[in-house]
């Protein structure tokens, strides 16, 4: 395809008509990264803000703290638990997708194929529905006289309504919710395109189905599941209004402790810093998954 | 269950219950939610009947009306130059061949995407702010910005699929013919490509409408949205209005999804 253009233009025309999008994408997106990366080296200001002296600080204090009277240092408790709170819940966030998402990927992609645009058309509505909206709907469902608790009650299996809202369990279903669809897109994409005579062929060799399962159908959709769990995981580790509609102020993930270092802490440069460290692991789960994925897969 | 009974792929022990599970986990809430913004009492807590109440409220309240037209404008400002700017990289990267660089104009094109929105939204913080008290200029223009920015790779994707799928045969006749590269474009390619152009102005359209974090980051003070007006509402005690509000969003990214797949569906 890319072929025929070739006769009549030269590749410099490809750079002219990108560059209107390039230049956008390089003032308001990328560029500002580099303002992000630059602002963790920097000193403090007063009030908030950066002097321009360049400083270590923020790259320290992302780990440690010292003491203000007798300046031993130490491990910075508050960051690293909010840190590990993120990577915890983000890593179970992706396994509850996966559990519920394959077999709804699975599913969709065994269905007679004139329902199967049906059905995933029925994942493409919440997928494209509001972060925000869908936030609000789960809080519906886990307040103290939501759904759940109205329910569990009215049938006599619980007495008092269990707090949900405003804890870590809170944030862990309201990112499962709402990153559900990121997980089965993709997984779906995998099976749609799964030779089904295979699990034919092992049955007819008489493996049994968790063979069939961990020999045949795991490694043939695993790119799937690698691009599933990577789309999920991703933007939960740098959720932001989940956990802080849902987690109420206080269950803080590495998102809102970032805002926070903005807004009330006046700390830039700490911000700043932790801004980096969330950029380089998420470019760098994404970096292993293409070298993985272009390895392993030879549909490309 | 017999050794040699043929293997039924569409009934793996469990499968079919956590699909159905899942299905009833992802509609519940936000039918929940739809089901009590007619609800004609005062509290979310309490069913009074049904009713329009709510939305009445929040149609009538002016810093939602504020909020909207806000929206609006932004989100259309936004999928316009969107899509005018994703529709030439399109053009530039599918219909030139291979040439250097190609990968450099990919990543930055798909940077939204990969990058976090928060991360994002910060940097955009720490520019905008500094822009705004060099120049003074506290306008709606940052959010535009903004939003067309991160609007580009949901209007670029369709587009391109759209050109990889088109077939060049008739832009070829159309050059063979002494049409000059404009002509060729304005009476060949761009009718042929209408319906991913349309499609991704429609994307980026939805996104910029249900973007949150970048638009609480970057809009001066007054400049709410409908998704920021009520994340801030959160503050004080839920109320119908809130879940109004919703709803009424929810019809339009649903209505607009709608006609996108309508749009896609008829491949020309």
């Amino acid at each position: 395809m890319s072929a025929l253009g070739k006769g009549r233009s030269k590749g410099s025309n490809g750079w002219l008509l990108s560059m209107p999008a390039l230049l956008l994408l390089l003032v308001a997106a990328s560029g500002p990264l580099l303002i992000v990366v630059t602002y963790s080296f920097l000193e403090k200001g007063d009030y908030s803000g950066v002097r321009w002296i360049f400083s270590g600080d923020a790259w320290f204090r992302v780990l440690f703290q010292k003491d203000i009277f007798d300046g031993t240092v130490s491990l910075a408790d508050a960051n690293l638990s909010i840190i590990w709170r993120s990577v915890k819940l983000s890593l179970s966030t992706t396994v509850i997708a996966f559990v519920l998402g394959l077999p709804t990927a699975w599913f969709i992609a065994t269905r007679p194929p004139k329902y199967r645009a049906f059905w995933l058309f029925l994942i493409t509505i919440p997928f494209w529905t509001n972060l925000l909206i869908r936030t609000f709907a789960i809080m519906e469902v886990i307040r103290n006289q939501g759904l759940l608790n109205t329910f569990l009650i009215h049938y006599g299996l619980i007495s008092e309504p269990i707090q949900i809202l405003y804890t870590d369990t809170a944030v862990l279903i309201g990112m499962a919710y709402v990153y559900l669809p990121l997980m089965v897109l993709p997984l779906f994409a995998a099976i749609d395109r799964f030779d089904f005579r295979l699990i034919e062929a092992g049955y007819d060799l008489y493996a049994s189905r968790l063979q069939i399962l961990r020999r045949v159908i795991l490694p043939i959709i695993r790119p799937g599941i690698v691009a599933g769990c990577i789309l999920v995981f991703i933007p939960s580790l740098g959720a932001y209004v989940t956990p802080r509609v849902l987690g109420g102020g206080k269950n803080m993930m590495i998102g809102n402790f970032i805002e926070l270092q903005f807004g009330q802490g006046q700390n830039w440069p700490l911000g700043a810093a932790l801004s980096t460290v969330l950029l380089v692991v998420v470019l760098g789960s994404l970096l292993i998954y293409t070298r993985v994925s272009s390895r392993e897969d030879p549909h490309g | 269950m017999g050794k040699h009974k043929s293997f039924d792929v569409t009934k793996l022990p469990g499968f079919t219950f956590l699909a159905l599970l899942s299905f009833v986990l992802l509609y519940a809430p936000i039918v929940t939610l739809v089901f009590y913004s007619f609800n004609g009492g005062n509290s979310v807590n309490q069913w009074g009947g049904f009713s329009f109440k709510w939305y009445a409220i929040a149609a009538q309240n002016e810093a939602v009306q504020g909020a909207a037209m806000r929206s609006f404008v932004i989100a259309i400002w936004a999928s316009v130059i969107a899509t005018t700017v994703a529709t030439m990289a399109a053009l530039g990267t599918t219909r030139r061949g291979k040439f250097k660089g190609q990968t450099f104009i990919y990543i930055v094109i798909n940077q939204p995407l990969m990058v976090p929105e928060i991360v994002t939204a910060v940097a955009l913080l720490i520019f905008f702010s500094s822009i705004k008290i060099a120049t003074g200029y506290t306008g709606l223009g940052y959010l535009i910005i903004a939003h067309s920015a991160f609007c580009v790779p949901f209007a670029y994707l369709p587009i391109k699929a759209r050109l990889e799928g088109m077939d060049t045969a008739m832009e070829t006749a159309a050059a063979d013919l002494y049409a000059s590269p404009w002509q060729t474009f304005r009476y060949v390619t761009l009718p042929l490509l209408m319906p991913g152009v349309v499609a991704g102005a429609m994307l980026a359209f939805i996104i910029s409408l249900d973007d949150v974090i970048i638009t609480e980051f970057v809009k001066s003070a007054g400049q709410d949205t409908l998704p920021t007006y009520m994340l801030g509402q959160l503050r004080r005690a839920l109320t119908p209005e809130v879940n109004a509000i919703s709803t009424a969003l929810l019809a339009v990214s649903v209505l607009v999804l709608t006609l996108f797949f309508l749009a896609t569906r008829k491949r020309g």
